[in-house]
């Protein structure tokens, strides 16, 4: 007897795994149909028969104890170190209080620190870029219906800098484009987004390349478009990079 | 707020994490070493870890990658194809037509169910483990094993087809 009923779709109803009007649109199908009413009694039965799977293995106490002792130990180190509780939290009164006195300036630091994050992030995460390229054709158009604007992407060919990939980031809850460049042993995130209230607001206009925490730091305004340069490289090598985004985004 | 440490999280988990460990590796021993490994790992890691997401799948996608990695690990991959997505030529097995699963309502026939898990190759024993035994949810499996959600059902529904395959096939005496 031919079912259309496909066996996935029948394991994960005994999975509990379903949307409740799917589990209810299988239920009402099995009521009628002999052969995926058998097909879920031999799935269930088969579940039972591995219940004896469950708990089969039960580890040595002696190993439960060793790993137990090592995790303690470990954590007892780092916790040792929470002392420093009181200067933090005096340190963050002192941020605070500059934050009310200097408004302006801390929702700025705060827009740079917001990229930093993105950066530092990208890094260390196992998939830098969801887009991976050598050249600019293909990096442009992977971003098209994912990101709501277009942007220009300099020649990276015949110079120091090389454009690993990209990938959709947020910033604001905005999506944008962020593009990794690197440049010898250094890594450099050039960050796109569309201008906006909240932008204008976190970041200043237009400004040179700056030392902000590890990292240099540049950023413009182009049409619609917000860009900021982001990484460890000198801030020579940081600044060519920005000119190269500048005379592709006039 | 004193977010919740390692150990509160992981030493729950310790019990099935050793019987996972130990059905991958077929070997106390070995069992034992890879769980004391994940564990060293995980707690290295554990600053990486973000809160708010599954820590149970995390543990077991350490686990079971640092298994991967290891001796036993990579002796099962040669033997057997982790990954056989491309293949999928497993003809549909459908309950009418036998059902050695009846079997297993007998007490005596629970080895049989662990027998039949235990001849199949090693993607589809471990897919099988961390759905029917270690009780994961279909987004938790796709985060062990870092695959897209339809990849884990359609390969849990052909490592179930073939475990039904493996009853069928060491039942003594078939029925139907």
């Amino acid at each position: 007897m031919a079912c259309e009923q496909r066996p996935a779709q029948l394991a994960a109803y005994i999975d509990g795994e379903l949307e409740p009007e799917e589990a209810s649109a299988v239920d009402e199908h099995v009521r009628g149909c002999p052969a995926c009413a058998a097909e879920i009694a031999a799935l269930v039965r088969m579940r039972r028969g591995l219940l004896a799977a469950r708990g089969r293995y039960v580890p040595d106490p002696a190993l439960r104890a060793r790993v137990r002792r090592s995790i303690g130990a470990v954590e007892r180190r780092r916790r040792s170190s929470f002392w420093l509780i009181p200067a933090v939290v005096g340190f963050a009164a002192v941020v605070i209080l500059m934050a009310m006195v200097w408004p302006e300036r801390s929702l700025r630091s705060e827009g740079f620190g917001e990229v930093a994050d993105l950066h530092v992030s990208d890094l260390a995460s196992a998939n830098p870029v969801d887009v991976v390229s050598t050249d600019r054709h293909t990096v442009k158009p992977w971003f098209a219906g994912r990101i709501p604007f277009t942007f220009n992407l300099p020649e990276f060919a015949g110079t120091d800098y090389s454009l690993i990939g990209g990938r959709v980031a947020y910033l604001e809850q905005q999506p944008g484009a962020q593009l990794l460049v690197g440049l010898r042993q250094h890594r450099i995130s050039v960050l796109i987004f569309r201008e906006s209230a909240e932008l204008a607001h976190a970041f200043p206009r237009a400004s040179e390349v700056r030392q902000r925490d590890s990292f240099n730091v540049a950023t413009w305004q182009a049409g619609d478009l917000r860009f900021v340069v982001i990484g460890d490289a000198d801030p020579g090598a940081i600044g060519k990079l920005v000119q190269m985004m500048k005379q592709a985004n006039p | 707020m004193d977010p919740a440490s390692f150990e509160e999280l992981a030493m729950p988990l310790f019990d099935q994490l050793y019987n996972f460990a130990h059905w991958l590796t077929g070997d106390r021993t070995d069992a034992e070493d890879l769980v004391q490994e994940t564990y060293a790992k995980a707690l290295r890691g554990f600053r990486s870890f973000e809160e708010g997401t599954n820590f149970r799948a995390w543990m077991y996608r350490i686990l079971r990658n640092t298994f991967l990695t290891s001796r036993s690990g990579l002796a099962a991959q040669n033997t057997t194809a982790i990954d056989d997505d491309d293949i999928g030529a497993v003809e549909v097995w459908t309950a009418h037509a036998v059902t050695p699963e009846r079997l297993l309502l007998r007490q005596e026939s629970r080895q049989l169910a662990l027998d039949a898990l235990e001849s199949l190759s090693a993607g589809d024993r471990e897919i099988i483990l961390l759905c029917e035994v270690e009780e994961l949810s279909y987004r938790e499996i796709a985060q062990v094993l870092g695959v897209p959600l339809g990849t884990v059902m359609s390969r849990l529904s052909r490592a179930r087809t073939r475990l039904r395959q493996a009853l069928a096939a060491t039942a003594p005496g078939k029925v139907g």
